[in-house]
């Protein structure tokens, strides 16, 4: 991995209005990312983790340029994409894909296997003819699947399976960056460790760089070099992964990581675990100071008036938390 | 005897495509204050199993055969009646999505009122006060106001212990939950769990308990059956299924399982192949077209091997050390 930095976002915010009555009067913002800063370095990848609403999917479309962001700066490549055109936007899809959730709903069930992994070959006019087909066959087989498959349609495969297919579109403009999102949090547990080596696999062989966003913070420890924690639109901690596992410092991440049950039954009842009270509040109106504070075991006065900065505790390893900043916690 | 005995249970459902065997031929018991849990992939038959137990299959389903031993009575056997009395009364149930069983006109309180109502005869005023309590106790904040909400107007966590409230408020012995915290944020997961735990020590209530999650089941179940296209493969008390599994199927998928406890670039052991279509079942092993330990044998029906200490596996070669084998391979 280099210490290039591949893709640099600045204080992204991207605010959803939300209108009321008859006359669609605008009465308040979701505020789905609200000042939101990191880096992906060439070859690693970032896992993106947080709860439900928490913004996960906004920002990698944000990154995509599929929505488009309220302020902020996002440079690709070192290049400013925060204005681009349309056209430039097109041109960028050829460097940036996106791997979705949902193998269900993101295939068109209407193509065959075929005409869904060789589209963006013919919209960005790469590949014609015959060119096309053996390029289309070629993606297949990176994914594990075979050229029998190419005349069926979504309906005939398995969600792994399907994952795959989506996987293999993602590939066929040959980028240099994939958004993962939650790419295998609707298929089983047996299937997903399938899917998982093969990522693996095709960044080290084709060299990208991935923003891997998903929930389960077990699936992003096993998948990424480097890791940034959400809540309701903000970063609370980003550290390598180590760091961010073994010795995590924002209290929000630690009650995270203990509330994660783990699969062996004799560790679990040996462990006493921090259970978190209360709810997660609404990204409407998002607590005041730092917005973990109703629910944060390490609480004080400072903390409902004032929102805690991103500090380097060293190492890379950035906190938001004023009882870190104090040394309260270490 | 056991509060629940499940003998050779048979659910069929008629599709376009033919008959499917959800839930073929399963047997198992749970005593009265356990909680047992219930993993598999989607479509194993886990929801036919507890719908099957409720009676609450629909055409175009069926239950083809099987006994339903509950407190000493055959549930299959009852008249619908009596059978409604035992859903309302003895065995409770909640679901993965609490939305499709609370009902969206009515307020949370009116809801579990109710069921206080109908269960525990207490006029309108008690049935009241009651579910006050029961929202106190599955801890919503402000009980007294928030007893007026609709289900729209509580989060998901709230909704999924109002559902609990519910389902305990007419003392049940047994409450069969489907993936109850599927829908759930590990933190908020974490609380439901809890409260689950604490509730059961308190009413002494057996519990089913339907998952996907490995870990959720390590931390919460004494005994552990393991599903594999409708039918049981493995069953176990926890310690045996996570650090004993017999079967190569429950192997799998523990060594699949990425894990905070284990190294963070161990290599994952995917199992192979895709899950079984219940169309196309094959004859013997329901598992053999994955098994890397498939022998010919394998394709005749596999009887149930009891390896001692309630230890059970559906597996012609469970008494062999197939993960040493396998290593060496
Ligand atoms: N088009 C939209 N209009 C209004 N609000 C939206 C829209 N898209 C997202 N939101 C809101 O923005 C917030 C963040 O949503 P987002 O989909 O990014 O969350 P997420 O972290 O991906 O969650 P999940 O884990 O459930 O996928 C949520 O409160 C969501 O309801
Ligand atoms: N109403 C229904 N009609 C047809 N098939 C059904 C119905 N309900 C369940 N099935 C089938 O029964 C099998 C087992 O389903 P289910 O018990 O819901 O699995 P799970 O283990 O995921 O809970 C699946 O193949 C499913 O498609
Ligand atoms: S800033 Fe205060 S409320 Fe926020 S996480 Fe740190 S200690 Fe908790
Ligand atoms: S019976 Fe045979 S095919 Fe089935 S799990 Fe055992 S070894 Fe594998
Ligand atoms: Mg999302
Ligand atoms: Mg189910």
């Amino acid at each position: 991995m280099s210490d290039e930095k591949l893709l640099e976002v600045t204080d992204l915010k991207k605010y959803f209005p939300v209108s009321a009555g008859v006359f669609g009067r605008h009465v308040a913002d979701v505020k789905a990312v609200d000042g939101v800063s990191f880096t992906v370095r060439k070859g690693e990848t970032l896992g993106l983790v947080g709860e439900s609403g928490s913004g996960k999917t906004t920002i990698g479309r944000l990154v995509l340029k599929l929505l488009e962001a309220t302020s902020g700066t996002i440079r690709f490549e070192g290049r400013d994409i925060s204005d681009i055109s349309a056209r430039q936007t097109r041109m960028l899809r050829r460097r940036m894909q996106i791997i979705f959730q949902d193998p269900y709903g993101s295939l068109n069930p209407r193509m065959t296997i075929g005409e869904i992994v060789s589209e963006p070959l013919a919209i960005h006019g790469i590949a014609k003819g015959k060119a096309r087909q053996e390029r289309t066959v070629e993606l297949l087989r990176m994914v594990g699947l075979q050229s029998s498959h190419l005349n069926r349609y979504p309906n005939e495969f398995s969600g792994g399976q399907r994952q795959r297919v989506g996987i293999a579109r993602a590939l066929a403009v040959e980028p240099q960056f994939i958004v993962c999102d939650e790419p295998v949090s609707a298929l089983d547990v047996s299937i997903q460790a399938q899917v998982l080596n093969l990522l693996e696999d095709l960044r080290e062989r084709l060299g990208l760089t991935y923003l891997f966003i998903s929930h389960d913070l077990s699936v992003v420890r096993h998948i990424s070099t480097r890791v940034a924690v959400l809540y309701l639109g903000k970063i609370f901690e980003v550290a390598d992964r180590s760091a961010l596992y073994e010795h995590p410092l924002h209290p929000y991440t630690q009650a995270l990581l203990a509330a994660i049950p783990v699969p062996n039954p004799e560790v679990q009842s040996a462990q006493k675990r921090v259970l978190l009270s209360g709810d997660v509040p609404t990204a409407m109106a998002p607590p005041s100071g730092c917005r973990f504070h109703p629910r944060c075991p390490f609480a004080f006065e400072r903390c409902s008036v004032e929102e805690p900065a991103m500090r380097d505790v060293g190492g890379g390893h950035m906190v938001a938390c004023h009882a870190v900043e104090n040394g309260t916690i270490q | 005897m056991a509060l629940l005995e499940v003998r050779n249970l048979r659910t069929t459902f008629q599709t376009e495509d033919g008959v499917v065997t959800a839930v073929n031929g399963l047997s198992f018991s749970l005593d009265a204050g356990q909680t047992l849990g219930i993993v598999g992939e989607s479509g194993s038959g886990k929801s036919v199993t507890s719908l099957s137990i409720m009676r609450l299959i629909d055409r175009p389903g069926r239950i083809e055969s099987g006994e339903i031993f509950f407190d000493g009575r055959d549930l299959l056997k009852l008249r619908d009646e009596e059978m409604r009395h035992v859903r309302g009364h003895r065995i409770a149930m909640i679901f993965q999505d609490p939305m499709t069983s609370l009902n969206p006109v009515l307020t949370i309180g009116e809801q579990i009122a109710e069921v206080v109502r109908l269960h525990l005869g207490r006029n309108h005023r008690e049935a009241r006060e009651t579910a006050i309590e029961m929202l106190r106790k599955v801890r919503i904040p402000s009980p007294e106001k928030r007893v007026d909400d609709y289900p729209h107007q509580f989060s998901g966590g709230m909704r999924q212990r109002a559902m609990i409230a519910m389902a305990l408020s007419c003392n049940p012995q047994l409450l069969i939950a489907d993936e109850p915290t599927t829908a759930l944020d590990v933190t908020i997961q974490a609380q439901v769990l809890e409260l689950m735990n604490e509730l059961q020590r308190e009413t002494g209530a057996a519990i089913i308990l339907i998952t996907h999650d490995l870990g959720v089941v390590a931390e919460t179940c004494k005994d552990v059956l393991v599903m594999y296209g409708g039918n049981m493969v493995e069953y176990g008390s926890a310690r045996q299924i996570f650090a004993e599994p017999r079967m190569p199927y429950t192997q799998g998928l523990l060594a699949s399982l990425p894990r905070l406890d284990a190294p963070a670039n161990a290599r994952l052991t995917p199992i192979p192949g895709q899950p079984p279509n219940l169309h196309r079942m094959p004859p013997g092993c329901a598992f053999a077209p994955r098994c890397t330990y498939r022998l010919e044998r394998c394709d005749e029906i596999v009887p149930v091997t009891d390896l001692g200490h309630g230890h059970l596996a559906r597996c012609w070669r469970c008494t062999e050390n197939l993960q040493a084998a396998g290593a060496a391979r």
